[in-house]
């Protein structure tokens, strides 16, 4: 058993690995025989030598913690402010009922659309990627807690008034917990979305991170350098990924919602 | 009389302005310490009356008092057990069952000693680390039961606590409330629609007849405990219950050539 498990790992990973080869080899395939501007379409080695000197000279590093820090931040906003809202929306049906038409309004609008607001209110620097990573997670997050809330089985609320159990611990102790899988589940598309609208944000209103060494590259011709850097926001996007969905993974085994084992 | 309702009538309005009388001017006293299953088929209000009793609801006309106070909201007195039991998945067995006691305000080690008091009399005390997903539907329904317990309510209310059990973990359950009912001495109200269920349990059995839900008729059962399913007297009050619900065929005398 033990071993066809091991066996089943090693198929995976040589998929991932064949899948990844025959991609780089099909570019370098279309490098070769299409004669390209080499600035148009810069071959793969190209962009590896590209990402070593990023890595060598340590700009990535800087770039990355700077990006870094401001996703945090602005997703850290997001997720207190739309859970805590989304707690208290979920449980006011009438207020929810008021609040729903302008959320449904705001949601579809893309975070760069405020741009300009947000640059004439913040000013630039970090504040405005932060607050565009805010607005990228915020709705997910808001959503997902109230849809959560909503759906809280009334036996558990029935159960908690037999009890005595009163506000404010019926949110935290039965609500909040009740809702929990489906709000982990708004968290991890909270921070794609977030993560999407991260480099958006430093292409168009800062001097550092991701997405302005992309146009740092651009500005000073170095195609090589473009293609190294939207690798790199691939790959910490999906190790963030990966991350959430550890977590999610624990919160649905401690709440035993994928735990199948009965008796 | 220690509960007393009289005269209670629920009716809800539907979505097309009629209105649903689903209780029609129920009488019933209860004694302390009585063991009573409210018996009918689905539609007969049972379980209403249940929830009335336990303040989930409140009756349209009439009123239900226990010790004297009119019911009028849910109390820690009286705990109810549901049919899909009601455990919160994301605690174990021993944190649920700490719940009720941490709205008593008792202190940590405290909550966690009657916690483990109450596990060890439904016989779970090597599952109660375990999650509620992780044990079968009679574990899950010793825990709501210990849960219950810990609180030391006066009275139980059970809305069909065994229905989702299969026969033989149902019978297990059987004996086991009925043994906590003689330790603890509680009143017990046991809504049901398994009539052997009834007749092994109840000190009374209420019939109920629905549409509207009334009471038909109160059956003593004035056997010895612990009741022998098979013997001759038991058989005698489930015959008479089955007579009751025209389940019986018609005598009908035949004639031979």
């Amino acid at each position: 058993m033990r071993s066809d498990a091991v066996m089943g790992k090693i198929v995976k990973v040589l998929k991932v690995i064949s899948s990844l080869a025959l991609f780089v080899a099909i570019w370098e395939l279309i490098v070769l025989t299409g004669r390209y501007e080499p600035s148009l379409l810069p071959s793969p080695v190209k962009v590896l030598e590209g990402m070593g000197e990023l890595v060598k000279d340590g700009t990535l590093i800087t770039h990355f913690k700077v990006s870094l820090s401001r996703f945090i931040t602005g997703y850290a906003m997001a997720v207190i402010t739309g859970i805590s809202l989304g707690l208290v929306l979920g449980y006011n049906k009438k207020v929810w009922e008021f609040v729903e038409p302008v959320v449904q309004l705001l949601r579809p609008v893309s975070p760069i659309a405020w741009f300009p607001f947000i640059v004439l209110w913040f000013g630039i620097g970090d504040v405005p990627a932060i607050i565009i990573i805010f607005i990228a997670g915020f709705f997910p997050t808001l959503l997902s807690t109230v849809s959560g809330v909503r759906k809280v089985d009334p036996v558990y609320l029935n159960v908690a008034n037999n009890f005595g159990i009163r506000q404010p611990h019926l949110l935290f102790k039965i609500i909040l917990p009740a809702a929990f899988p489906m709000i982990a589940n708004g968290l991890h598309i909270a921070l794609g979305t977030a993560w999407v609208f991260l480099v958006a944000g430093e292409m168009v209103g800062a001097q550092s991170g991701l997405g302005y060494l992309i146009i740092d590259s651009r500005n000073s011709l170095r195609s090589d350098l473009v293609l190294a850097g939207i690798i790199f926001i691939g790959i910490s996007g999906l190790v963030l990924d990966r991350l959430i969905k550890l977590l999610e993974g624990y919160i649905e085994r401690q709440w035993g919602v994928s735990d199948g084992r009965r008796n | 009389m220690y509960i007393s309702i009289e005269k209670v009538s629920k009716a809800f309005t539907l979505k097309d302005k009629s209105t649903l009388t689903v209780l029609d001017k129920v009488d019933l006293y209860i004694k302390e310490g009585e063991f009573i299953c409210l018996l009918g088929p689905s539609g007969c209000g049972k379980s209403t009356l249940l929830n009335l009793i336990a303040g989930f609801d409140t009756p349209s006309t009439g009123t239900i008092k226990i010790d004297g106070d009119t019911v009028t909201q849910p109390s820690i007195d009286r705990i109810v057990i549901f049919q899909n039991y009601g455990l919160l998945p994301w605690r174990n067995v021993i944190k649920n069952v700490e719940l009720g006691l941490e709205a008593k305000k008792l202190k940590r080690k405290e909550r966690r000693q009657i916690a483990e008091e109450y596990i060890q009399l439904v016989g779970l005390s090597d599952y109660k680390m375990h999650h509620p997903p992780q044990l079968s539907g009679g574990m899950q329904q010793r825990v709501a039961l210990a849960r219950a317990l810990a609180v030391e309510p006066k009275i139980l209310l059970m809305d069909e606590p065994f229905g989702a059990l299969d026969a033989m973990t149902r019978m297990h359950m059987q004996d086991e409330i009925e043994r906590i009912w003689q330790e603890k001495k509680k009143t017990i109200i046991f809504v049901t629609h398994d009539i052997e269920e009834a007749v092994f349990l109840a000190d009374r059995i209420v019939i109920m007849t629905p549409s509207p839900g009334r009471v038909k008729t109160i059956i003593e059962v004035p056997l010895p405990r612990k009741r022998d399913r098979t013997s001759l007297d038991f058989l005698k009050i489930k015959d008479k219950v089955f007579a009751e619900f025209n389940l019986k065929p018609a005598e009908t005398i035949e004639y031979y050539l």
